[in-house]
């Protein structure tokens, strides 16, 4: 039942022998390790899993891995270059926007995407692009702030 | 020989064995490796360990049941100055988002004089670090904050007391900064590093002298969250992130309802997809297999069945069930004579109040990884008691506590709901019947079916107050929450405070499934009947609420904190329902004093409430990392909301019919008010706990805001747009 499934994934391409009927959360984080996407309930209801796939947020737990041939898929390590960390992954350090973490990668995600499409995003806007993310903790002032404070440092100029 | 401050001096081989010389096995206290593997594991350089005199006062386990651990007589913290001059904490505590990846390097860095940057911290690891009883009760600053100081202040005396003998300088000349010590008004100097190299040195002390509060340089300076880098990279490692050789993922079959018992299982299908591998050990039905989602399949196509035992108890009745259930209750408190009080009140208020199950929910779940090599067992989980996981993993498997490992990884939540280690255990049955490392992930729908919820609760209040506005009686029964909380700290001449089951988890015959501690266990029960009381009061006697809690506020740090909340919110008496929306709460937790004022509005159509506006102000005693504690105290006014607002727990029986987060409604990003929070400066005061105080109010606080914009008392929570539309007075 396996298939070749190709797709760039974090701007390197790659070439998947995979029954494309798995789930792609779990092929990232156990067939290729990428453990920073994370489950959270597995019907995408909290974003703990959400990735990239051509500039949308889209949840890993839903989707199959045959969706995503022929595309480019970003999950949370391929965010900073060159040991740079993105705007955005910055903002949070800098705003303390995180408590244990684990919805993080997540929230970052979701929020690149945001940027990516809408560049300097009104609060309200942020809001609405973030609701379907859960945070258990409770850093959501300080998630809309780091987002404010990445759009505006990126300066409309989003990669 | 003694030092010039009287404590005893000795050559380091003299410390070496005068500490351990009673211990016949040479074994460190509290760790499972002896002396020489321990000094081996860490390195050379210089190790501290202190003693607890400081944690004899310390609760084993606040207001719950289960086994107490004796505290070991030895030592509880440690730390070593290494080679390289780096500093590493060693503490029996776990990072779950509270922020001690921090505050603890800061007390060790302000009081060594070495820069932040040169402290690691290891947590929670079980072969090398102080046996500890849990991460729980805000408990990490209050009580291992003291020794771990200590230990510190200590460590900095040896490297005085090295560099006298290194420099050939008297003691009293010499002072220490950025990880140096240098001759006052001289030209000698040596670093930390040089000190440490190829010392092999273990202090063993009984106490030590930490700084004053003016000494302080790092402590009480606002500090970003020190893993946070890892966090915003992925590349922090959660219990689900470890891998190991061989690993398989394992689902278990669970099932339908608490109580329910398996009669029949069909595992044939299973068996038949290759590569699986099905384990059928009496109640135990799991599959295993090289990837999650595939085991997650496998299990699917087991088929069960399961004889239930029906029960009528739902979410509606269980506070009818659980005040017939009720034990015996037990006096916390009393004081005058209810009867005279109730003969001095003009105005009586008689009102139960209840509050709904709810569950920790982190969103992380329960996961464990487990390996079995012969009789040597290595866990790494997502718990918030590595020590105890480590002793009941031993007694499941039958072997000596020191063959466990226990090491945890960065916890993604825990709130109390980590405690157990069910998951754990599982993990380490099945790698024990498999052969190979385990991983037990749960599933949304288990982490509901198994958490160890918040417990419903009921609280019966009847208070009185006089002609001039004063509360002459109080009498308070809570039943299922526990005590915590349940003390009043309002003058009143007249009370009597009765706590009907004790502990969280009520005892057989009272819930249908677990219950367990969770964040300020007790108090969010506590705090929502008796600040909803009190507003009722203020409201019979025509008092605005802030003015009232002051006439009956003798505790000067509640009323500091009262009027510290009032001045940041800018409140102006009126007599509630003002129709502004505004309620007031305060309350004691973890020794730390909150005060919370509040905005809100109510849709009177829908009964929808919209939070605007949170102040907080709180009184910790010395706060060692100011924006770590206003994070804790937002994160807490965030996830009150959820207890306030929305989040209850609905069951049949044993049947559980939350799956998922589309049935439970957690607080989001579109509900967060403006939050704004003042910490008192009180840094002459003992440090008090930080990440529970400012959840306790939320209840509280809500519903005297509803009541101030609506007319409406809720006495129930939470406070759904349903509760809110019935209570509304009909015009």
């Amino acid at each position: 039942m396996k298939k070749t499934i190709s797709f760039n994934l974090n701007g390197q391409r790659m070439n998947l022998d995979v029954d494309p009927s798995r789930t792609l959360l779990w092929v990232l984080r156990n067939d290729l390790g990428l453990t920073g996407t994370k489950y959270g309930c597995g019907e995408g209801l909290c974003g703990a899993c959400t990735v990239i796939i051509d500039r949308k947020a889209v949840r890993a737990c839903t989707l199959q891995v045959k969706e995503v041939a022929g595309k480019g898929v970003t999950t949370i390590e391929g965010l900073a270059k060159n040991g740079e960390l993105h705007a955005i992954q910055k903002a949070f350090v800098e705003h303390d926007a995180l408590q244990c973490g684990y919805c993080t990668p997540g929230m970052i995600m979701n929020a690149y995407s945001l940027l990516l499409t809408t560049p300097q995003p009104s609060r309200s806007q942020i809001i609405d692009s973030m609701d379907g993310n859960l945070c258990r903790c409770g850093a959501h002032r300080r998630i809309i702030a780091a987002i404010e404070t990445a759009a505006k440092q990126m300066g409309g100029a989003p990669r | 020989m003694r030092n010039d401050d009287g404590r005893p001096q000795s050559t380091h081989e003299e410390y070496l064995a005068m500490d351990f010389s009673n211990d016949p096995g040479e074994s460190l206290p509290g760790l499972a490796l002896d002396r020489r593997q321990f000094l081996q594991l860490v390195g050379g350089g210089i190790l501290v360990a202190i003693s607890t005199q400081y944690l004899e006062a310390v609760p084993q386990r606040e207001g719950g049941r289960g086994p107490r651990h004796p505290l070991p007589e030895d030592f509880n913290a440690f730390l070593r100055i290494g080679e390289d001059g780096r500093v590493t904490g060693y503490t029996g505590k776990i990072e779950m988002g509270q922020g001690v990846i921090t505050s603890l390097p800061q007390m060790l860095a302000d009081e060594l004089d070495v820069p932040l940057e040169s402290v690691d911290m290891v947590m929670g690891d079980t072969d090398l670090c102080p046996w500890d009883m849990g991460t729980f009760g805000s408990m990490t600053t209050r009580f291992f904050g003291p020794p771990f100081r200590a230990a510190a202040a200590e460590a900095k005396a040896v490297l005085v007391e090295l560099a006298a003998e290194k420099l050939q300088v008297p003691k009293d000349r010499l002072r220490t900064k950025a990880g140096i010590v240098y001759e006052e008004a001289g030209e000698k100097r040596v670093t930390y590093a040089e000190l440490a190299k190829g010392q092999k040195i273990l202090r063993h002390v009984k106490g030590a002298n930490p700084e004053e509060p003016s000494q302080f340089t790092l402590i009480g300076k606002p500090t970003l969250r020190r893993d946070a880098v890892e966090k915003v990279t992925g590349k922090a490692k959660f219990a689900g992130d470890i891998r190991e050789p061989g690993l398989l993922h394992a689902r278990l079959l669970r099932p339908p309802a608490h109580g329910a018992k398996l009669t029949h299982v069909d595992v044939s299908a299973a068996r038949e997809i290759p590569g699986v591998q099905v384990i059928q050990e009496g109640d135990l039905v799991a599959v295993l297999y090289e990837v999650p989602d595939v085991a997650e399949q496998a299990l699917g196509s087991i088929k069960a069945q399961y004889d239930r035992t029906e029960s009528n108890v739902d979410d509606k009745t269980i506070f009818d069930h659980l005040l017939k259930v009720a034990p015996q209750g037990q006096t916390v408190a009393e004081g005058g004579n209810l009867a005279e009080g109730e003969k001095a009140a003009r105005q009586v208020v008689d009102q139960t109040y209840l509050n709904s199950y709810v569950s920790h929910a982190p969103i992380e779940t329960h996961t464990a990884l487990a390996k079995v090599e012969g009789s040597k067992v290595t866990v790494w989980a997502s718990t918030q008691t590595p020590f105890p996981l480590k002793e009941a993993a031993a007694s499941l498997l039958g072997l000596p506590a020191q063959n466990v490992h226990v090491i945890p990884s960065f916890v993604g939540g825990g709130f109390g709901g980590k405690s157990n280690n069910q998951q754990a255990l599982e993990a380490v049955r099945l790698a024990k019947l498999v052969g190979k490392p385990v991983q037990v992930m749960w599933t949304r729908a288990e982490e509901f079916f198994y958490d160890t919820f918040r417990p419903a609760a009921v609280v019966k209040i009847k208070a009185g107050v006089t002609d001039a506005g004063l509360i002459s009686f109080w009498d308070y029964g809570v039943y299922f929450a526990g005590e915590r909380g349940s003390q009043q700290f309002y003058n009143v001449p007249h009370h009597r405070t009765v706590a009907y089951s004790s502990g969280w988890d009520g005892g057989p015959g009272a819930h249908p499934f677990a219950t367990g501690p969770w964040r300020a266990p007790a108090n969010n029960t506590n705090t929502f009947a008796r600040e909803s009381h009190i507003d009722a009061l203020a409201a019979k006697a025509g008092v605005d609420p802030v003015e009232f809690r002051m006439r009956n506020l003798k505790d000067e740090r509640m009323r500091r904190v009262l009027q510290a909340a009032a001045d940041k919110f800018g409140w102006t008496p009126a007599k509630a329902p003002s129709g502004r929306g505004y309620g007031v709460a305060c309350g004691i937790d973890a020794g730390t004093y909150v005060a919370h004022i509040a905005e809100v509005t109510v849709d009177k159509e829908t009964g929808h409430v919209r939070v605007k506006r949170v102040v907080c102000a709180q009184d910790m005693g010395l706060c060692i990392n100011p924006e770590g504690a206003k994070l804790q105290m937002e994160g807490c006014i965030t996830m009150g909301l959820g207890y306030a607002l929305t989040e209850e727990v609905q069951f049949q029986g044993g049947e559980i019919r939350n799956r998922n987060f589309d049935s439970y409604e957690l607080p989001r990003f579109s509900w967060v008010p403006e939050i704004e929070t003042v910490i008192i400066d009180a840094k002459n005061s003992p440090a008090q706990g930080g990440g529970e105080p400012a959840i306790i109010c939320m209840g509280g606080l809500l519903a005297n805001a509803v009541f101030d914009a609506t007319g409406a008392r809720l006495l129930q929570l939470p406070m759904t747009p349903e509760r809110v539309k019935a209570g509304m007075p009909r015009s």
